[in-house]
């Protein structure tokens, strides 16, 4: 039982870091409409950008989290304004979709070339305590404590953010019609601009989380919770913020279940079937939107 | 539209650069002129060229995203790799075990097209991409897990590792999880791979000139529309995914043949690799069947080219790839290339000229 609610707590944690991930996809998808493969590989770059301040330059770790979130940032970007703008007017969300994983490519190649393809071990970035409960039967790691905070001041902070503010009323506006919201004079070049900035943003904070709960790093380390993320976000309904932190959690805790008590190889194996089973049923997602099809 | 002849025309121009690659491949290396790495890329080439042509099924003529096409593949790699290995001692005559191995995995993979096609096919767009990734996901996973022998009892299977298969003393481990299937007889060449190439031509380009082909086209093109007219959205989608993952079977086939270890890792059937049959398809051009052979066959030879960039070459790939698909499809681009077009400047120049000798 104690050992259970251990394996559950190192989920959430896990999925949480999920979630985060999963946000970048869902704003991107949801406002435009393009699916952006190299989002798991920003998470990458930035935890490169941290082991670089800190194990090898030897800055404060405040200071090398902040380079690596400024960076993010600009690169996500860079990126949107050199690969993806150009292709948003094409004919095929395909086009874009491929232009995305160029990119992905470019990074892990970029990251092997400066790094190397050995594994870094990434030290942890919070220096707090693990929380014994009951005897010490139940343990809650520093990192998974920071883990859950992080998500869930960011998930109420992003719904605010959206619905509070004219940035965020932009987005929504953008994500339900282009035309009709550049005809009342938003910005929307700048708008989707801001949400590549925000989800490349969370990716470098992202990677701090993941890196510091599993602290091997390679130029590769990105793409697999990429994936993971981009379930997370399909399974909560794309488009979706509370989607976006329900997936990740649940993905998580499934994962880590899986690992613990079936079989280790087979944990994304079982991910995988929850995934398909619950779009089977539910085609949208869990809180996807059904879409009214008009003829 | 094109008119039927030009479209018959059109494909004998297909067969026509197939055949005569072929021939100049032969030439080259009867002439000695074609490196080793080189002719170690041919077959590599034929399974390419065969998995972006059946995805551009899937993705072009029924207008469908699947993520999962790596998956089909490692079906027909492992199935026909396990029936080689089976009948290694039983049929010596080895173009006929391997035409065997080939309708194996081309059945299989089919047949798992047809049980995944029917509950997914109801998804569409990125809802339907997403299932077939984690389609393609488990296949490759249990791949992994599997453990496989064979002894005078039948086969047996386990997924945790080769003791628990309870082997007799005679029996042999074909599947060893992790590691894969180790030392399949090299049955594949280029011969039989060009072979292969132009069945899966001969297919689909008979497949879209047909009635079929033409209904799957309706699916594509406007559903509703489609359904309105009687036809059975069902039956031809399952068709055109069934083919589509039984024509990845042959070329998972072709790549176990060819190589002396098979593992199911993310590059060879994973994510990666159904990426990177996709990036084939949108490359060349979503339903052009010629070009994507084309893209198969220079994306297959780019890393190798790229050889002498050494440790950045696959960053410039990834460069090319990219500046390839803005130069292809970005509009601003498209628009400046038919202004700077050699048929257009010629125009120019003739204008320019005719306006002289008015004068």
């Amino acid at each position: 039982m104690m050992s259970f609610l251990n394996h559950l707590i190192r989920g959430i944690s896990l999925g949480s870091v999920y979630a985060i991930i999963a946000l970048g996809y869902t704003m991107v998808y949801g406002i435009a409409k393009m699916l952006n493969f190299a989002h798991g590989d920003v998470i990458m770059v930035g935890s490169f950008a941290i082991y670089w301040g800190v194990s090898m330059q030897g800055l404060p770790p405040v200071l090398a989290i902040l380079l690596s979130i400024v960076l993010c940032t600009v690169m996500g970007i860079t990126i949107e304004f050199i690969a993806y703008r150009p292709l948003r007017q094409s004919a095929s969300s395909l086009v874009v979709l491929i232009t995305a994983i160029g990119v992905s490519y470019f990074l892990q190649n970029l990251a092997l070339l400066i790094f190397g393809a050995n594994t870094k071990t990434f030290t942890s970035m919070i220096p707090l305590e693990t929380l014994r409960f009951a005897g010490g039967d139940i343990s809650i790691s520093g990192e998974a404590i920071v883990t859950m905070l992080c998500c869930l001041i960011i998930m109420t902070g992003l719904t605010l953010f959206i619905r509070k503010t004219k940035p965020g009323q932009a987005m929504l506006a953008v994500s339900e019609d282009k035309g009709a919201a550049q005809l009342m004079g938003i910005n929307v070049n700048g708008t989707i601009s801001l949400t590549f900035a925000i989800g490349s943003g969370l990716a470098a904070i992202a990677g701090l989380l993941l890196c510091s709960a599993y602290p091997a790093l390679t130029p590769y380390t990105g793409s697999m919770p990429g994936i993971k993320a981009f379930v997370a976000a399909v399974f909560g309904g794309i488009g979706s913020i509370p989607g976006a932190l329900i997936g990740g959690v649940v993905l998580g805790i499934i994962e880590t279940l899986g690992k613990a008590y079936i079989s280790s190889q087979m944990a994304d194996v079982i991910v995988f079937i929850v995934l398909i089973i619950v779009l089977l049923v539910k085609p949208t997602g869990l809180l996807g939107r059904k879409l009214q099809e008009k003829v | 539209m094109k008119s039927k002849i030009t479209k018959g025309k059109d494909n004998l121009i297909t067969y026509g650069i197939v055949l005569i690659s072929y021939v100049i491949a032969q030439i080259l290396i009867s002439a000695g002129q074609m490196s080793y790495l080189l002719q170690g890329l041919l077959v590599p080439i034929c399974v390419s060229v065969i998995l972006a042509v059946s995805l551009n099924l899937t993705v072009g003529i029924l207008g469908e995203l699947s993520l999962g096409h790596a998956g089909f593949m490692c079906l027909g790699a492992y199935f026909g790799a396990i029936f080689t290995h089976c009948m290694k001692d039983i049929i010596t005559f080895s173009p006929l075990r391997f035409f065997l191995a080939l309708l194996i995995g081309a059945v299989v993979a089919g047949f798992f097209g047809f049980l995944i096609g029917m509950p997914v096919l109801r998804l569409r767009g990125d809802y339907l991409a997403i299932v077939t990734l984690a389609f393609g996901e488990i296949i490759k996973n249990v791949a992994n897990a599997l453990y496989l022998g064979i002894d005078r009892n039948g086969l047996h299977i386990s997924l945790k590792d080769s003791l628990s298969l309870n082997l007799e003393e005679d029996g042999t481990v074909i599947i060893k999880g992790a590691q894969g299937i180790i030392s399949t007889p090299r049955d594949a060449n280029f011969t039989i791979g060009v072979i292969l190439i132009l069945i899966t031509l001969f297919i689909i380009m008979n497949l879209v000139k047909s009635r079929d082909g033409r209904a799957i086209m309706a699916i594509r093109d406007n559903r509703i529309a489609a359904e309105s007219i009687g036809i059975n959205i069902t039956k031809y989608k399952l068709m055109a995914f069934s083919l589509s993952a039984a024509l990845a079977g042959i070329a998972g086939v072709l790549y176990s043949h060819n190589i002396s270890s098979l593992v199911a890792t993310t590059n060879t059937f994973g994510y990666n690799m159904s990426i990177l049959i996709l990036v084939y398809v949108v490359l060349g051009g979503i339903g052009n069947i010629r070009g994507s052979i084309i893209a198969a066959a220079i994306l297959t030879l780019l890393p190798e080219v790229l050889r002498f960039l050494d440790e950045q070459r696959m960053l410039i790939y990834a460069i090319v790839l990219i500046a390839m698909m803005l130069f292809r499809w970005s509009p601003q681009i498209i628009a400046w290339r038919e202004q700077h077009s050699l048929k257009n400047l010629l125009q120019k120049f003739k204008k320019t000229t005719s306006k002289k000798e008015v004068r």
